[in-house]
């Protein structure tokens, strides 16, 4: 047997200990959380027009690219308006229009392609194929295409006969899609319900017998029943359990920091102080302003620190501590200001800058630790409907980027300033949302990349974009 | 009763009743026991000025105080708030795995913080006739069977009603035929009197060779069948089955589109989920659609001796000693001669059971949540110098090892949240091994094991023993493999005396030697 000691030595970035030599036992360098799926997967869509298969497509998308699974959205609809003119009419859309039939089936493949090379070429690892889907031969033509090429297939089928439901799901998205610009409300629906009749005459629903070998999630309206058959692997049952947690009820997200800290004053990271004065002013100004928003089973949650606490003491309800939602830990950091850790830590201070989001503080977190961290308040933010969250600014930032679809790059330097409430409200394909300042003084917290990232830069360069402090 | 609620957990004290760290300023209901709806905003009296905080010793959590002690918070009164507790009623005929995912789903809320017990009303059945004698008993038209079956689940429903209504339990599991809509009619009402929602599992199978399986591997042992050959079991058990499938009626789509349940049909093939209420049934869903019955196998190590082992420091992130680097190759040894199909292996983020890892030649995943507890301020220390610069904090863990949080550290109860996602992914997988370290390895332990929380901060792992675990019938068959590499030993015992005021020697007693 062979000696192989192989030395270890830790990525200065994430603080990943990997083999020094190219071990041929570790595929990939040093990654922080564990890798499930080998083959890329395709998720196909299947269901009649506006049965929420793009808002499915997307929040999927989005939810599976935050937490580190590069995904990304096929629209047909997209590449059937950017190949014909303008749109006319449902007769397009007639089951009977060869012309139409050609161009629809054109579109399909175009984007298969486009598939094909976002998994080649840009490493993507999930891709969501959003069309109808509807018949036999098109699953078909997907089916084999993904075999071709070694892809798993997951099917995502959306049925509702609710009318209501369908009615509403017309209002929020199709009467603003850019297939009715200009049309008169009334002859929008009036087409849009035309186009669906078209759909109608041919849709094959997935069958129980003769797709037993496909796997495949069946949503009956909005949720209230699932039929899930042969999941895979990893991905595909997480997956499942997200789309199992979501519900279009109307509701209203708070997030909001802690008042000021008194480390915050004094510009120190981290540690688990109180509030300042002006941090008690906040938390009763937040108490007020809740009040008047009279809003109904408000659930409110905190972290473990004493400050979002003292926070949520403030309002005068019943809160939750959630240990997850602690600010991220800066390990060997902790407590100091920026100017102590450039002077200590000079290229730790560099790295940081060099990648804000994959930095590990030395026996501390990072940001991609913290989004892995915070993924159970995610999908509990899904099930539940109205909330405020009292939390820290990383922590903030990740919850932010989560419902703005922010990237990995934009995340670590979001803007969440404190005594700053954003309220979220879904809306459509996305989220609305307001941001009210409470009208308390505060100091600012938030630092910008500095110019010069490079390990040998000057201490002033580095401490360029520090924010003032006591 | 006054139970310590200052549970944390995050998803326990979500699915938790009225003891979650919930402070309430108004006078809420005064409970009979009733189901009260929570107060909305409006109604809560406006706050005076933010309260007090003071930090629990024990497990470091903020809680409001008067006069330097924490407040007994009022919701503490027996009354259902919005997590009322849940019964969990299985339904499906003979040998079809009930009892398998009873015991499983019970292990399971248990390991995570949720007070979870079965009912198996078989087993009541067996306490009220004393022997058994054959199929006969379950014919549909043996009265006499009937009444002493309907008896046998009125007692059980019984047994439930005091388990959650006085013994502050939350899940109840329910674990009987349930075959009929009548008999889940009763279930039903008898849960809607009680205020506990009701979530139906049902296990649907006709594969012929799945039910022999079952048969061979749970009936034959059962005390129904002491004294019985195989070949006279099996036919006996297939009659059994015969008296329930005539008045069967599965769960239906249609008619019983308003009960929350699980249809799992084939083993897990395929599942029908309809109207899940609430958080602990979401995750209810979601663990009963990641587990299988596929034989495999799991091995549990910890890393190598390593460098602060040697010296009888905690946490770090030192290297192997030249003993740990033996004990590498011995597991790759080990590992070989075991032969498993398609292992994978899995290790934390620190060095120690990285290294380990290389040395096994198998590609490996690293996981940050099997990482060590974090010992916070005492990282990197000996038990000699905690008991000299933290004293209080030696008693406090001594007195409660589960639930006490190293300060700026972890507890055994944070460790348990933080792996339950490894847990989750373990059960979909097949041949596993994990090479971790002491306190997760004893977590982990304990999920297999069904060991309480007060046995799991105390279960043996000592270095360069391998566990090999291996599901069986209703558990785990647990082989331990020493691999002939001496270690230190780094297991602590609890001392006699816990005490805050007790002498620095009777704290160190049971600290193992070390250089």
């Amino acid at each position: 047997m062979s000696q192989r000691q192989t030395k270890l030595t830790q990525n200065p970035l994430e603080k990943i200990w990997i083999p020094s030599m190219s071990s041929k036992l570790y595929r990939r360098r040093g990654s922080t959380v564990p890798q499930f799926t080998n083959s890329p997967t395709m998720i196909v869509m299947v269901g009649l027009p506006a049965r929420g298969k793009t808002y499915i497509s997307k929040k999927l998308t989005r939810y599976l690219n935050w937490i580190g699974v590069p995904t990304k959205v096929f629209n047909v609809g997209q590449y059937r308006r950017d190949a014909t003119q303008s749109y006319k009419s449902y007769e397009f859309f007639r089951p009977d229009n060869q012309e139409a039939m050609k161009i629809r089936k054109a579109c399909a493949i175009a984007a298969l392609k486009d598939v094909c090379a976002y998994f080649m070429q840009e490493q993507g690892q999930v891709a969501v194929f959003d069309a109808t889907n509807t018949t036999i031969e098109r699953r078909e033509v997907i089916l084999s295409f993904a075999k071709e090429n070694g892809y798993k297939v997951f099917f995502i089928e959306s049925l509702c006969d609710d009318p209501e439901i369908i009615a509403e799901n017309i209002k929020q998205v199709k009467l603003s899609s850019p297939d009715y610009a200009g049309c008169d409300k009334e002859d929008a629906v009036a087409d849009f319900l035309k186009r669906i009749e078209c759909y109608k005459v041919t849709y094959i629903s997935l069958n129980d017998e003769k797709d037993r070998s496909l796997s495949y999630i069946k949503i009956f309206n909005v949720g209230s029943r699932y039929l899930v058959n042969r999941v895979q692997d990893h991905i595909q049952s997480r997956i499942v359990y997200y789309l199992m947690n979501i519900h279009v009820a109307p509701r209203f997200i708070y997030l909001t920091r802690h008042g000021e800290s008194e480390l915050n004053l004094v510009g120190r990271i981290g540690g688990d102080s109180g509030l300042s004065p002006r941090g008690n002013k906040f938390a009763s100004a937040l108490g007020g302003y809740i009040r008047s928003q009279c809003i109904r089973d408000l659930k409110v949650w905190t972290s473990h620190m004493k400050r979002t606490i003292q926070t949520a003491e403030g309002l005068g309800v019943p809160y939750e501590q959630w240990k997850a939602l602690n600010e991220i830990d800066a390990g060997v950091c902790e407590e100091m200001t920026y100017e102590e850790i450039q002077d200590h830590y000079p290229e730790e201070f560099a790295l940081r800058d060099q990648n804000k989001y994959r930095y590990r503080y030395p026996k501390g977190e990072s940001y991609e630790d913290l989004v892995q961290r915070l993924e159970p308040v995610i999908m509990e933010l899904e099930r539940q409907e109205n909330v405020l969250v009292v939390c820290h600014q990383a922590v903030m930032r990740c919850l932010l980027a989560y419902f703005l679809d922010k990237s990995a790059a934009e995340l670590p330097y979001l803007k969440c300033p404190l005594h700053t409430v954003l309220k979220l409200t879904p809306v459509a394909y996305g989220c609305k949302v307001e941001s009210i300042f409470l009208n308390i003084e505060a100091v600012n917290t938030h630092r910008d990349k500095p110019v010069n990232v490079d390990v040998d830069r000057e201490p002033e360069e580095a401490l360029l974009t520090v924010p003032d402090h006591i | 009763m006054f139970v310590s609620r200052y549970d944390i957990h995050p998803l326990a004290a979500l699915l938790r009743r009225p003891a979650r760290i919930t402070y309430h300023f108004c006078r809420l209901e005064t409970g009979h026991g009733a189901a009260t709806k929570m107060t909305s905003n409006e109604d809560v009296m406006m706050a005076t000025s933010p309260r007090e905080l003071t930090q629990n010793p024990l497990k470091k959590i903020w809680m409001p105080c008067k006069n330097g002690l924490p407040e007994k918070h009022i919701s503490q009164r027996r009354v259902c708030m919005t997590n009322c507790p849940t019964l969990i009623v299985t339904v499906g005929l003979p040998a079809r795995g009930k009892t398998y995912i009873s015991k499983k789903l019970t292990r399971y809320l248990n390991w995570i913080g949720v007070p979870t017990k079965e009912f198996n009303v078989g087993q009541y059945r067996r306490e009220c006739v004393k022997i058994y004698k054959s199929f006969e008993f379950f014919r549909p038209d043996n009265e006499e069977g009937l009444k002493i079956r309907r008896q046998c689940a009125l007692t059980a429903l019984n047994d439930v009603r005091q388990y959650l209504s006085v013994e502050a339990g939350q899940v109840a599991v329910f674990d009987a035929t349930n075959t009929t809509r009548q008999r889940r009619g009763t279930i039903t009402r008898f849960a809607e009197q009680n205020g506990f929602k009701v979530f139906f599992v049902e296990s649907v199978c006709e594969d012929p060779d799945v039910i022999a399986e079952n048969i061979v591997q749970v009936k034959l042992g059962s005390p129904d069948y002491i004294d019985c050959n195989t070949e006279e079991v099996v036919e006996d058990f297939m009659k059994r089955i015969k008296c329930y499938e005539n008045s069967y009626q599965p769960l239906d789509e249609v008619l019983d589109r308003d009960l929350s349940y699980i249809k799992i049909m084939d083993v897990g093939r395929r599942y029908l989920v309809n109207q899940v209420q609430d958080h602990i049934q979401s995750r209810i869903v979601y663990y009963l659609m990641n587990i299988h019955i596929t034989p495999r196998s799991i091995y549990l190590c910890r890393h190598g001796e390593s460098d602060h082992n040697v010296k009888g420091r905690i946490g770090g992130d030192s290297g192997l000693s030249g003993r740990g680097k033996e004990f590498a190759k011995c597991l790759e040894k080990f590992i070989q001669e075991q032969n498993i199909k398609d292992l994978k292996v899995w290790t934390s983020q620190m060095k120690r059971t990285i290294q380990t890892a290389e040395a096994v030649a198998v590609p490996y995943e690293q996981w940050k949540a099997l990482n060590e507890i974090d010992a916070g301020v005492c990282e990197e220390m000996m038990y000699e110098e905690i008991q000299g610069h933290f004293p209080q904090e030696f008693a406090l863990r001594d007195q409660d090892k589960y639930r006490y949080r190293y300060p700026k550290g972890e507890s055994y109860e944070d460790l348990v949240q933080r792996l339950e996602p490894v847990i989750m992914e373990l059960e979909r997988q097949e041949n596993v091994l994990v090479i971790c370290h002491q306190a997760v390895m004893r977590c982990l332990l304990a999920y297999f094991l069904d060991k309480s929380a007060e046995e799991l901060p105390y279960l043996k792992c000592p270095l360069h023993t391998v566990l090999k675990l291996t599901p069986v019938a209703y558990g785990c068959k647990v082989e331990s493999v020493f691999l002939n590499v001496e270690a230190v030993n780094t297991h602590r015992d609890r001392p006699e005396n816990v005490d805050t005021s007790r002498m620095p020697e009777e704290a160190l007693f049971t600290v193992p030697a070390h250089q």
